[in-house]
């Protein structure tokens, strides 16, 4: 049972990190009130493209950070439909992730069930590391684990505590007071969609890249789903998206332990997971006025100045 | 002079707002600007903040001749508005809404430096509130002192304060002045926008009055004027003033509300409120806005439920009737705010008149046809004077003036078979000619039978309009004996004595 546990627990970063990751670049998109519903098909891209550059001899660092800008590339469409033109943002992002998901597939045919190396677990902490249940988790994961942990905390500190963090959520919540005090509402989303894709790509790499050392088409299965649940469940809080990915890892952990184990799970069900999951979690937080609070006032609505 | 403006002239599309407008202000002093809606101050101050550019006209600041090119520049001038609508956002506490203003100043300075600066502006200003607390919290006039705390933050010297008092209660206004005192002691210019005649004479050392865009009374000091003057200045030679329904005959009951409760998330909004509307009558609902005034209409129209009471209109008990069926038997509602509650705006003219007629029958029945929904339309576009329809009936209603859109809800409202109207401050943004309409078309209602709820922020209309007036505050209602308290015992009533 021990070795079960500490088996779980070591393997659960690994899954919290990605769904962190694209969580935390939700949550900058829609902390500057742009609801960008192509998480899963960025994730897809990302993870195609981290595969396609390992493959391709990169180092997995150099691979993800490719990632990365693919997911990037492909919302561009997104960002200048949504913010330039003030698109539905809806039909806009789920435009955006039929589009990525559509493009991962026929960009990675080649790439497809190859594998290749990929990241490498760090050990530190000395004796720490032979610590008994949770030294594995805590002291032997990559580094993408711990640099989204770092990261989860310095995007709270820059939201709370800073003057760039204070505009992007006053254009969140209330584009016009924003507009008024001299903020550039659409400079300030570019921004935001901007790097959060960047995030969101990453994730998708670091699935690839990080995790399985193989790319397959919709290998994301769902996590990007998953991720925008999250980051209601977190009430839009860097910190509290922390505690949802280890809520959600940690049951996507659980899976193939239990198939280890010989329980069986049907395979449908598991699939169904995600999205269950995700209806699940946003009811639950519709009926909590403290989480509808928490929602950016503006999220997933176009701001176009008062004519003058 | 702090400031002077002078000739300033605007026209939107050859209507002209503004003729050749003269007005200075000094450095210490409160100058009142009084004017109907509609009269041009909002234009007026517009023009000053940088959001309108004058047609023709000069501005000058201590002496010199200024451009007031845009919002931005009006700020770096040391002219600050504080509107109406307050720009706050919502969920940020007072200090956060703070630095946010303060990041738009051309130099930013670090936070402490703010933080300290706003310190020494609170302890100066005498503007004590709340600034870490989300701003939502607040009452209405809590959030006025922010939002003048931010004015000020960004250096303001002339401030612009319109119709601050329109939202607070009688002794929240009274704090208001006072501080507004306390600001001109300290060398700020205040430019003060109201309607109310007490107001002026109580806290403005020299008023103006805009009537039609023309400066009638320019640069008065106070106390050389009377309120006659001020008063026939704002309303000009035509007699406004609604005539009072010479010996109006009101019959028997016909709405009874009786012990009504509206509770709503845990807040009661009304307690065991008791009112009747006779046929025939008019009866004023007055008191200040949000003490529940929203909440018993919804209710009463069936659109919130009753906690507890009854609710019964000519016999028929409504406590659980649908809004179909009090509409049915004559139940009618002209809501505060029409675009939200009244009127699809994005919808045609036609259709907006249509959405109640449907259910009679007159447009066809199970299908409705439009040759019917355009005659329906046409022919109360004429009855009313709808204006502003031209492209006919098939515009959105979006497309309307305050006045026109109010007529259409009007329209669709007082048609033959209401028989309780509920009129939720039916005047509000309206011109004095529209005002007048509204109030006819109430008038006319109540003389033909039907009885009408008036319920009004604004005393005058109440007084003007009513054959019975009852207050209501913090949910519950109240009156004299006689069901006709004067503006004394209002007051009163209002504050919650009984």
């Amino acid at each position: 049972m021990t070795i079960a546990v500490t088996a779980w627990l070591g393997a659960m970063p690994g899954f919290m990190a990605p769904l962190l990751l694209a969580a935390l670049g939700l949550l900058l998109c829609e902390r500057a009130g742009v609801l960008n519903l192509g998480v899963e098909g960025v994730m897809a891209l990302g993870a195609m493209v981290g595969a396609a550059m390992s493959l391709a001899g990169w180092s997995p660092w150099a691979a993800m950070g490719a990632g990365a800008l693919g997911g990037l590339a492909v919302s561009l469409p997104f960002m200048v439909a949504v913010i330039v033109f003030r698109a539905p943002q809806i039909s806009a992002g789920l435009a955006l992730a039929a589009i990525a998901l559509g493009a991962s597939a026929a960009l990675g045919r080649g790439a497809s069930h190859k594998p290749f190396p990929g990241l490498e677990n760090m050990t530190w902490g000395g004796d720490w590391a032979a610590l008994p249940v949770v030294g594995r988790m805590l002291f032997q994961q990559d580094a993408v684990v711990y640099l989204t942990l770092i990261l989860a905390g310095l995007m709270a500190l820059w939201l709370m505590r800073t003057r760039a963090g204070l505009r992007l959520r006053a254009v969140g919540e209330d584009p016009a007071t924003a507009d008024a005090s001299g903020v550039d509402v659409q400079l300030y989303q570019f921004g935001a969609v901007a790097v959060g894709s960047l995030l969101i790509g990453l994730a998708g790499a670091y699935l690839s890249v990080g995790g399985s050392n193989i790319w397959t088409e919709g290998m994301v299965a769902g996590r990007g789903w998953i991720a925008l649940a999250l980051v209601v469940f977190a009430q839009w809080s860097p910190i509290r998206a922390i505690g949802g990915a280890v809520l959600f890892g940690g049951a996507e952990a659980l899976i193939p332990r239990l198939q280890a184990m010989g329980v069986e799970v049907p395979v449908y069900l598991l699939s169904m997971l995600p999205y269950a999951l995700t209806i699940g979690v946003l009811v639950l937080m519709a009926l909590s006025k403290r989480a509808r609070q928490a929602e950016p006032g503006f999220l997933g609505r176009a701001y176009i100045r008062q004519d003058r | 002079m702090a400031l002077r403006i002078g000739g300033a002239s605007k026209s939107f599309s050859d209507h002209k707002v503004l003729d050749a407008v003269d007005f200075d202000l000094a450095a210490g002093e409160v100058h009142a600007l009084l004017g109907e809606n509609g009269a041009g101050k909002s234009t007026l101050m517009n023009i000053l903040s940088g959001i309108y550019t004058a047609d023709a006209g000069r501005i000058e600041i201590d002496g010199a001749p200024v451009s007031v090119s845009g919002p931005a520049a009006a700020v770096a001038l040391g002219i600050g508005m504080v509107h109406q609508h307050f720009k706050l956002v919502q969920p940020f506490t007072g200090r956060e809404n703070l630095h946010l203003a303060a990041s738009g100043l051309p130099v930013v300075p670090p936070r402490a430096t703010v933080d300290a600066q706003i310190s020494e502006l609170v302890i100066r200003s005498g503007l004590d509130v709340a600034l870490d607390v989300p701003v939502a919290r607040l009452s209405v006039a809590e959030q006025q002192r922010i939002e003048i705390l931010k004015t000020l933050l960004l250096g303001a010297r002339i401030l612009v304060l319109d119709e601050p008092t329109a939202v607070l209660t009688d002794a929240e206004a009274d704090g208001l002045l006072s501080l507004v005192r306390d600001l001109a002691a300290q060398g700020h210019a205040i430019i003060f926008i109201t309607h109310k005649l007490r107001e002026v004479i109580s806290a403005g050392d020299r008023v103006s009055v805009l009537r039609r865009g023309r400066m009638v009374l320019a640069n008065r000091a106070v106390e050389d004027v009377t309120r006659d003057d001020l008063s026939s200045a704002m309303i000009g030679g035509q007699d406004v003033a609604v005539t009072k329904r010479a010996g109006a005959r009101s019959g028997a009951d016909l709405l009874s509300v009786s012990g009504a409760t509206v509770m709503d998330g845990g807040a009661t909004f009304v307690s065991g409120a008791n009112l009747t509307v006779r046929a025939g009558e008019i009866h004023g609902l007055a008191g200040v806005g949000g003490n529940g005034q929203r909440e018993l209409a919804e209710a009463v129209l069936g659109m919130r439920p009753l906690a507890d009471g009854r609710v019964v209109l000519e016999g028929h008990d409504l406590k659980a009737a649908s809004v179909a069926a009090r509409r049915g038997v004559g139940m009618r509602y002209i809501p505060a705010d029409r675009s939200a509650d009244a009127l699809a705006s994005n919808v045609t003219l036609a259709d907006n008149l249509a959405a109640t007629a449907v259910r009679t029958g007159a447009l066809g029945r199970g299908l409705v046809w439009p040759g019917r929904i355009r005659a329906h339309a046409g022919s109360l576009i004429e009855a009313f004077g709808i204006a502003g329809a031209s492209g006919g009936a098939r515009r959105p209603v979006r497309l309307l003036s305050g006045g026109n859109a109010q007529k259409v809800i009007l329209a669709r409202e007082i048609d033959g078979d209401a028989r309780l109207i509920i009129a939720h401050s039916p005047t509000r943004g309206l011109d004095v000619a529209a005002c007048a309409y509204v109030h006819d078309r109430l008038i006319e209602a109540a003389s033909r039978g039907a009885g009408v709820l008036l319920i009004s922020e604004d005393l005058e209309e109440i007084l003007a309009l009513s054959d019975r007036i009852s207050v209501i505050s913090r949910g519950r209602i109240a009156s004299t004996a006689d069901g006709r308290p004067d503006r004394a015992q209002i007051g009163d009533l209002m504050l919650g004595h009984a």
